[in-house]
């Protein structure tokens, strides 16, 4: 197999040590077809112990390792050397608070996919005993794109709008949002409506649409996000000029 | 150390941790539960799991069908009136996740999907698409979101459990972001923490499987059973031991050796039948172990093709054509692609087997419980006997559910009546942790690397405790795995900080993984027979008379371990053949 020497240019900062970030070089010999993470992970078992970075899977579904490569957000398990020639510029996810070196603190987007009640409010609900809710494969491709999202957080790091307004809930969230409104058991639209349909929910939104370039998982969140706007649109329609449309 | 005191603390919150938490958070709550994880939920290796969760749905199957081939597959070493419970509670289970809104694949009616898996007599594997793990864990982590009485504490590593008066009540963890340690009291403990394949070089496990949850309750005295028996995958990619799931010779893939020949018709698993006709239980379908071992077999002959990345077999999918696989195993077409450059639909993809999943764990009954009261296990960090030798595909996700739950009833009755720990008596057992990680920091005589010692460790899994084994081979795996956990008391801790120190959890996993490697290699040694995935070159036959029994292995501190047996629970089927030679024979 071939191998090639590698310049990995990466974000440190210690809070215990550290006033302020800085770049630490270091070299690697890797396998042509290795991803970014092998190269950290071979500078963490050989080279610096004191690097730190979070991964698992190496498959791309724990979304785990998602860092700034050459400024652009992405799973370093699936950032493959080949496509990237010179010094590899590795930082943390960009608009999270750093805790340490690679890792940073997921805080607002857990507390922001909470907010959004991401799970089944049943339309009707029924006992176990009486057999699973039918839903045609139709109804299933309705939402399952929706339902692919790893939770990676590049679309975060990829948003304009979430950098300038912090509240903004932003692209993964409020995506299963939508995925659980077009899932044909949910009656749980109107309640999720109350965060969603906001100026801190789709109207921050401004259509950029850098969420579905990066998103490892081909989500589209972008999609849902203008989906979601065209139902709340309807809503106001119906609640504000059709007569007697309120209900 | 700051104290949190709660009703049930769970270690682990995968798919068997969340589900235990669910469940505690339904039948009662009022119960203050503390879900303690090293990852966020959704990192937790459940995700990875592909090809689906097996339960009994469709008009032509049955729960005895399901009964034979779980015990069967699993070579007669499950316990049956455990597999009898699982079976049984399996559907109900896999409807529940149906009703908090899994996207199972689903037929034209309506109704939930089944394909075929490996070993089994009917389709009855439920699948979302090739991602059922992923879609399981999210569904399960989501659904856990609406209930208040779940606390989370997410990347806290749990270090020790704190026993007192012969009863478990709760764990020592270290919040990874300050590095500060905390101590959790309990009335109850449920470990959901995960298999240990990472003490293999090669393994479809990711990073965090490193045994944990296995090593506190084996270091507590609960004991380790069965654990020579390491399950490994057939198909995993090459370079990096991505699994490519069983779901591929479900959907119709062949194995082909390297002139060509579908080789599994050599191995008992015969005659072939027509390409893109996958019949059940046979050739590719046959289970797991077997087909592992005729890899191994292909290779001694020279049979197998030489690539960049090893020697390997071919798994051909072409004639399924592109809109099924598209359909049906996308992630795999995108694995292959991306790690490999091979896309299925053009050419076959070559695989070799790979560290999967570990049969054996913490000792528990029917019920989740370990002999140490109060302490509670689910998923694969656990060993209920369900899987025995060798685990059937599409069991696993189902366990983790099943067990789950049961975890939780059982820590529920648990936790009736039961006093308030007693607080000074934990404190003490919790100051031994505080020590421990401080002698760790101010070690100043460390000789020994941590990745060194870790390299050594995954190059003697490999050499010595593989597909088969000998005498002679696990001997020098039993010396030189006790020789690393002596070596390892002089481990190097390199970064002394407190944030986020990856350092040292890597430090302190080698030693979980040291601890049930150890177990493995013992237990491997002692079984003097071939069952299942414990192959032995100089006992090829399986033996009833002497071995029908569980190995049971007992922490010793520093000395090698104990090894004891435990008899096998045997109901209404009694050991037999077992036969994946189709219906042609």
């Amino acid at each position: 197999m071939k191998e090639r020497t590698v310049q990995l240019e990466v974000l440190r900062y210690n809070p215990d040590t550290d006033t302020e970030a800085h770049f630490q070089r270091y070299e690697v010999v890797c396998q042509e077809e290795w991803v970014v993470l092998d190269a950290l992970n071979k500078v963490k078992a050989d080279i610096d112990p004191t690097l730190n970075y979070r991964w698992s899977c190496h498959m791309a579904v724990c979304g785990s390792c998602g860092m700034m490569i050459n400024g652009e957000p992405k799973l370093s398990c699936h950032a493959f050397l080949r496509d990237y020639e010179g010094v590899i510029r590795v930082e943390p996810l960009a608009h999270f608070p750093i805790e340490r070196d690679l890792v940073t603190a997921p805080d607002d987007f857990m507390e922001k996919l909470k907010r959004v009640k991401p799970y089944v409010i049943p339309k009707e609900k029924k006992p176990i005993s009486e057999g699973e809710y039918k839903q045609t494969p139709a109804q299933l491709m309705k939402f399952r794109q929706y339902s692919m999202c790893i939770n990676c957080m590049l679309c975060y790091a990829a948003c304009p709008q979430y950098g300038l307004t912090p509240k903004f809930i932003g692209p993964a969230a409020l995506t299963l949002a939508h995925r659980y409104n077009l899932d044909s058991r949910d009656g749980g639209r109107k309640e999720r409506q109350e965060v969603v349909a906001t100026h801190e929910g789709v109207w921050e939104c401004t259509f950029v649409g850098a969420c579905s370039e990066v998103c490892p998982a081909h989500v589209d969140p972008a999609s849902a996000l203008q989906q979601m706007k065209i139902t709340s649109s309807i809503d106001w329609i119906v609640e504000h000029l059709i007569p007697g449309g309120k209900s | 150390m700051e104290t949190i005191s709660t009703d049930v603390v769970i270690i682990g919150a995968g798919g068997a941790g969340l589900r235990a938490a669910i469940a505690l958070a339904e039948t009662d709550p009022t119960l203050r539960i503390a879900l303690i994880s090293k990852v966020y939920p959704m990192r937790s290796h459940t995700c990875a799991a592909e090809g689906g969760a097996a339960g009994v749905i469709k008009p032509d199957d049955s729960f005895d069908m399901h009964f034979d081939d779980t015990v069967g597959g699993g070579d007669w070493l499950s316990d049956q009136d455990c597999v009898e419970y699982f079976i049984h509670e399996a559907p109900k289970e896999l409807l529940q996740l149906e009703h908090w809104g899994c996207p199972w694949n689903r037929e034209a009616d309506g109704s939930v999907a089944v394909r075929p898996f490996g070993g089994m007599k009917k389709k009855r594997t439920w699948f979302a698409a090739d991602k059922s793990g992923f879609h399981i864990l999210h569904t399960l982590f989501q659904t856990s979101l609406q209930f208040p009485s779940i606390t989370r504490y997410d990347e806290y590593y749990a270090l020790d459990l704190l026993v007192d008066g012969g009863r478990c009540q709760g764990v020592t963890a270290m919040e990874m972001r300050s590095g500060e340690l905390r101590q959790f009291h309990a009335k109850a403990v449920i470990i959901a923490g995960g298999g240990a394949g990472r003490m293999f070089p090669f393994s479809t496990n990711g990073a965090i499987k490193t045994g944990d949850g296995m090593a506190m309750a084996y270091r507590a005295g609960a004991p380790l059973k069965d654990m020579e028996f390491v399950q490994y995958h057939p198909t995993g990619l090459p370079n990096t031991g991505s699994l490519l799931t069983e779901a591929c010779r479900g959907e119709g893939g062949i194995l082909v050796n390297k002139h060509g020949r579908r080789y599994l018709a050599d191995y008992g698993m015969g005659p072939e039948t027509p390409v893109g006709q996958p019949q059940l239980k046979t050739m590719e379908l046959g289970p797991r172990d077997r087909v592992s071992q005729a890899y191994w077999h292909e290779l001694q002959k020279g049979n197998t093709v030489t690539t960049q990345w090893g020697e390997c077999v071919l798994l051909d999918m072409r004639h399924l054509g592109e809109k099924k696989i598209n359909e049906r195993l996308p992630l795999v077409r995108e694995l292959a692609e991306a790690y490999l450059g091979v896309d299925i639909v053009k050419e076959a993809v070559p695989i070799r087997p790979v560290v999967h999943y570990m049969m054996g764990g913490i000792s528990t009954n029917t019920a989740a419980a370990t002999p140490l009261p109060g302490l509670f296990a689910a998923g694969e960090c656990a060993c209920v006997s369900l899987n025995g030798a060798n685990r059937l595909g599409s069991n696993s996700l189902v366990e983790l559910l099943v067990f789950g739950r049961r975890a939780a009833l059982s820590a529920i009755e648990h936790v009736q009546g039961l006093p308030a720990p007693n607080a000074a008596a934990l404190n003490a057992r919790a100051e031994e942790t505080r020590q421990r990680i401080s002698e760790l920091f101010s070690r100043s005589d460390g000789t020994e690397s941590m990745s060194g010692l870790r390299k050594e460790m995954m190059d003697t899994m490999e050499k010595n405790v593989g597909i088969y084994r000998t005498e002679e081979g696990l001997q020098e795996g039993v010396n030189k795995i006790h020789e690393l956990r002596q070596r390892y008391r002089r481990v190097i801790l390199t970064d002394k900080t407190k944030v986020f120190n990856t350092d040292l959890f890597q430090v302190l996993e080698l030693g979980s993984m040291l601890d049930c490697a150890e177990a493995v290699t013992v237990g491997a040694l002692a079984r003097k027979e071939s069952r299942g995935a414990h192959q032995r070159l100089d006992y090829v036959e399986r033996d009833d008379k002497n071995y029908l029994c569980h190995t049971m292995v007992y922490h010793q501190g520093l000395d090698v371990p104990r090894v004891d047996y435990l008899d096998v629970v045997i109901t209404k089927s009694p050991p037999g053949v077992r036969d994946y030679s189709g219906d042609h024979k």
